[in-house]
């Protein structure tokens, strides 16, 4: 199992090498220079102020050299310091924000789960049915459906005329007089939208997903056995389906993982939300490059890890994976 | 084999569905300067944000322009960025894929380690990075999302080329003495292109998704020009008094992406039954 993880490792190298030059080359080979902002909005900017600033970012050494001079930083975690006033370093800007992105995505993912498979489970066992039926005209709504719409719609509804759940922020005005009971309850009211809206766009495909792998296991040699040596059909496909139709789903979610990330933007900045994406949306409007190429690697990166960790979950479900 | 696909197709309700939507609104896209009820940048200061009524079907918005009027060029607009997007995604996808399965070795090895490359960005983080470089503007939004978008088809495309240049009409063509390229794309791409057509339909569906929600973040079509995610910008800045500006465009967004969506597994259905 070491072994196989160590393969899995080294794997990933020549990809993380390739994030770099990716990250680099969108940051570099675009026009313009992440200094203009500064220098054009600012009227009393010289040419030599602007040459100060260029050697400050060390804009004025060749690209390659730019490029070794980033990839040293990137190594020991030295993303930079923003461009806005407050020139905090990069990576802590990031990392202040990245728990509650991650909270809300591993929430979602878990809803995902919660939900998904059992309705691909019952699709396929009863396909053809109406619930398969009914299921399969939500999950092309599903697909189909802008998100950020969607979370219009449901602000409008809980939020405004049932006023049932808070529209924005993850905590209410007074949330330092709470009660602990309270606070913890107060940030669950203000997550239930985000988490609920980030998940639907998951569900219609892992639905899908679990339905026709359930369809495909069912055909299989071994089903038959099962029940012709008079098993139950509960045990049938509770016990010998269900296992083997789980399998692949460990790699789609690890294959999700990009998507939830990059979904983050869109509902931290609808929620007002202070995560990660909320963050990356404001850079990108500010045009602070060192913030946006630091959350263009880390997304990177954490879709990397997403992948690994599905990988070494999916060899110690599936022993076959270890040896070949 | 034709005559079967369309045989398939008419008889497929889920083709049909897509198509007819897809119709209409190439139809509602060609004749908006004729049907749109009022100049979609025609701002009323005296009808700022009325509810939708007789004379303004879906209401008007935060200046007094018509909501249908400017969802009708909207859907220009969605259509355009729909079709250009995708067609860059697929010429890029299609020729990367065509060369990794046909070279195969270190052509493929190259190609392919940059699409897994290419995978491990969010999709969204990529496109709001690029942007934030460039000025947003239409045309700039095409491009960006045809440039993120080509990983899926190159995989495809890959995959047919690997078995189709096994067959016997390639290794024939070779024998009369055919070039690389020549094969490449007279015998062997046209094989290949029915994946290639599902993943464009439903690659215009994603396109179409993408913009609406660079525009709703404000970030891509910008206005004046109408796009159905800036409109629901405005919805959203409205939130607690205008329901309509929020409730019909993205309706519109859905009706849309569906109706391709229906359409791209309808094709599919048709071209392999086997394949559901």
């Amino acid at each position: 199992m070491i072994r196989y993880i160590g393969k899995r490792l080294i794997f990933m190298i020549p990809l993380l090498f390739g994030i770099t030059i990716v990250c680099f080359g969108v940051m570099h080979l675009a026009p313009g220079s992440p200094t203009d902002l500064e220098t054009q909005m600012n009227p009393r900017a010289s040419a030599e102020y602007r040459e100060r600033l260029n050697a400050m970012y060390d804009l004025d050494k060749p690209l390659h050299e730019q490029y070794l001079i980033w990839v040293g930083k990137l190594a020991v975690l030295d993303l930079g310091k923003s461009f806005s006033p407050d020139r905090r370093p990069v990576a802590q800007k990031i990392l202040e924000r990245l728990p509650i992105t991650i909270l809300i995505n591993v929430l979602s993912m878990i809803l995902i789960l919660v939900i998904a498979i059992p309705i691909g489970i019952l699709s396929a066992v009863h396909q053809d049915s109406l619930f398969d039926k009914v299921a399969g005209v939500f999950v092309f709504i599903g697909f189909a459906i802008p998100t950020f719409w969607l979370a219009l719609l449901l602000m409008i509804f809980f939020g405004i005329d049932l006023g049932w759940l808070p529209i924005s922020g993850i905590r209410s005005l007074n949330y330092e007089y709470l009660p602990p009971g309270m606070a913890f309850l107060d940030l669950i009211q203000h997550l239930i939208m985000p988490v609920m809206l980030s998940a639907f766009g998951g569900l219609a495909g892992l639905s899908r997903y679990m339905r026709s792998n359930m369809l495909e296991v069912i055909r299989q040699d071994y089903i038959m056995t099962a029940r012709a040596k008079g098993l139950s059909e509960r045990a049938v496909i509770y016990k010998h389906a269900l296992r083997n139709a789980l399998l692949p789903v460990i790699t789609i979610l690890g294959l999700s993982v990009p998507g939830l990330i990059g979904g983050s933007v869109i509902f931290e900045t609808i929620f007002a939300i202070p995560g990660m994406g909320q963050l990356f949306y404001m850079s990108v409007m500010a045009r602070d490059y060192p913030v946006v190429m630091g959350i263009l690697f880390i997304g990177a990166v954490l879709t990397l890890l997403g992948n690994l960790i599905a990988d070494v979950s999916y060899a110690l479900a599936d022993p076959r994976i270890r040896v070949s | 084999m034709r005559t079967d696909f369309w045989k398939r197709f008419s008889k497929n309700k889920i083709a049909l569905a897509g198509s007819c939507v897809v119709i209409l609104l190439f139809i509602i896209s060609i004749l908006a300067p004729w049907i749109a009820p009022y100049d979609p940048n025609d701002i009323n200061l005296t009808m700022v944000l009325s509810a939708p009524s007789a004379k303004h079907l879906c209401g008007t918005d935060q200046l007094g322009r018509d909501v249908l009027s400017r969802m009708i060029w909207g859907a220009r607009i969605s259509l355009k960025v729909g079709f250009v997007a995708t067609g860059i995604a697929i010429l890029i996808g299609a020729i990367l894929g065509a060369l990794a399965g046909y070279y195969g070795k270190w052509v493929d090895a190259v190609i392919m380690r940059f699409v897994d490359i290419m995978l491990c960005f969010p999709t969204f983080f990529l496109i709001l990075a690029v942007i934030a470089l460039l000025e947003p503007s239409i045309w700039n939004i095409m491009i960006i999302i045809g440039l993120t978008g080509w990983m899926g088809v190159t995989r495809l495309v890959r995959a047919d080329f690997t078995s189709l240049k096994e067959r016997d009409f390639v290794l024939a063509a070779k024998a009369i003495g055919a070039g690389d390229l020549r094969i490449i794309f007279i015998h062997i791409l046209p094989n290949a292109m029915a994946s290639v057509l599902v993943a464009a339909t439903l690659g215009v569906a994603g396109a179409i998704l993408t913009e609406s929600a660079l525009s709703f973040l404000g970030i891509g079509v910008q206005p004046p020009t109408p796009s159905w995610g800036n409109i629901l910008t405005a919805g959203k800045d409205n939130i607690d008094i205008a329901w309509w500006l929020s409730l019909y465009p993205g309706l519109a967004i859905l009706i849309t992406v569906l109706g391709y969506n229906l359409l791209g597994e309808g094709i599919r259905d048709s071209l392999d039954p086997r394949l559901r």
